[in-house]
């Protein structure tokens, strides 16, 4: 059994050896989308909410609720970057990035790393830091063009990595504790609830207006404030597995009492791309 | 819009039919000879099936609104205003990212499912389809 060491760093804020964005206007994106002003992330990632929106009856009130449940989160993180209690308000006034998104309902733009160590699970019996057990993973991609993603109200990507893992876990959308889903823009929660199998198409949005990702709530999500309010460094992918990790081992700042059984869901290239990885702590 | 400094794009040999099209007025699509489906952005072989016996067609110009965001800080080139960056779904199918033209760059104004028809602007050597509302 190979030790394998697993590092991310970027400096996403202060740019530190960051390259610009390159685009070849021969490749497919930059033939047939470039020209149309799409500007990054803010502007690619979020083009299907206008549909997912008006099929499931999801409110510009339902984006900025994501952001204010985070917030709530990030207020118990010491290391969050934001941490003042958010209102509704405060999110649908805050300024306009790209309609239906505004400012808060958009991650954050910040410096990060971090690393973790996968070993076998005889190996880490000693190791000075409880171990955490990886019972189950997928990965899957679709399209890098935002604009060919087969069904603008539901990620195949998602669809397909999460059932991968959830099925090599062997474990069902009932038994797990505590979730993480890659939040780079306000609408992605939502989407990763329903992928993900917590719930039918269009229902997420309930589970934010009754309360349930949030603290004290039957499925906490994104418990360290997430892309939203805790830190983005570009990929975010590290974080949210470290959270999961944390809260598995017990020592999350906003630890969720008794989890057992953690999901944690990225994204790449936006919905290019996604992978999923399901955590177990020795209780499982 | 004012100012309009887009990036424009490279035709390829996979593409160059498509641009040509554009020049000449036509949205010009491919289909399958084999399982009859119409395709998009262009390539040499079915998607479906995998078949490179395929034909260039010229689509009806007809659209609707599939989904779209107001980018309110456009990139260099754009100008200052914000508008609207679509995706149509074709009457024949495919889809494709455009802009709507000749309409306010508003929620009020732009609304999902709304008919719409391609229509070329030339930027030099190239021909970009938008697409405006039908009727218009
Ligand atoms: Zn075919």
């Amino acid at each position: 059994m190979h030790h394998v060491l697993i590092t991310h760093g970027e400096s996403g804020r202060s740019r530190v050896g960051a390259s610009r964005f390159a685009r070849n206007m021969a490749s497919l994106q930059g033939q047939f989308e470039v020209p149309y002003g799409i500007g990054g992330p803010p502007t690619m990632f979020t083009i299907p909410t206008l549909r997912y929106m008006q099929t499931h009856g999801v409110t510009e009130e339902d984006l900025a609720r994501v952001a204010v449940v985070q917030r709530q989160w990030a207020a118990m993180n010491p290391r969050a970057s934001y941490r003042d209690p958010l209102s509704l308000d405060d999110v649908l006034n805050s300024e306009m990035i790209a309609w239906p998104f505004r400012k808060l309902m958009c991650c954050l733009v910040t410096d990060g790393g971090g690393a973790l160590i996968l070993t076998s699970a005889e190996r880490a019996r000693d190791f000075p830091q409880k171990p955490v057990y990886v019972l189950g993973t997928g990965e899957s991609t679709e399209t890098p063009m935002i604009s060919q993603m087969e069904d603008f109200t539901s990620s195949r990507a998602f669809r397909v990595s999460g059932a991968l893992a959830f099925k090599e876990a062997g474990i069902r959308q009932a038994d797990v504790d505590h979730l993480m889903i890659y939040d780079a823009f306000a609408h992605l929660p939502l989407y990763g609830l329903e992928d993900l199998g917590f719930c039918e198409p269009g229902e997420a949005k309930h589970f934010y207006r009754d309360g349930l990702t949030a603290p004290g709530g039957k499925l906490p999500l994104n418990t360290n404030g997430g892309g939203l309010s805790y830190m983005h460094s570009g990929m975010y992918g590290m974080y949210a597995l470290q959270e999961g990790v944390r809260q598995m081992r017990g020592i999350a700042p906003a630890q969720v009492e008794g989890a057992k059984i953690s999901v944690c869901h990225g994204v790449g290239g936006m919905f290019a791309a996604s992978g999923t990885v399901i955590f177990g702590n020795e209780a499982v | 819009m004012p100012n309009d400094q887009r990036p424009l794009p490279t035709p390829t040999p996979e593409t160059a039919h498509f641009w040509e099209g554009c020049k000449a007025g036509e949205l010009r699509l491919q289909r399958c000879t084999g399982c009859d489906g119409s395709y998009f952005p262009p390539r040499p072989f079915c998607p479906a099936c995998g078949s490179r016996d395929v034909e260039v067609y010229a689509a009806s110009g007809k659209a609707s609104l599939y989904s779209y965001v107001i980018n309110h800080r456009p990139p260099p080139g754009f100008g200052s205003d914000p508008y609207a960056i679509a995706v149509v779904t074709l009457a024949e199918g495919p889809r494709m990212m455009t802009n709507i033209v000749e309409s306010p760059q508003t929620p009020e104004a732009l609304k999902l499912d709304m008919p719409l028809t391609v229509t070329f602007e030339a930027f030099g050597e190239i021909a970009l389809p938008f697409f405006k509302p039908a009727g218009v």
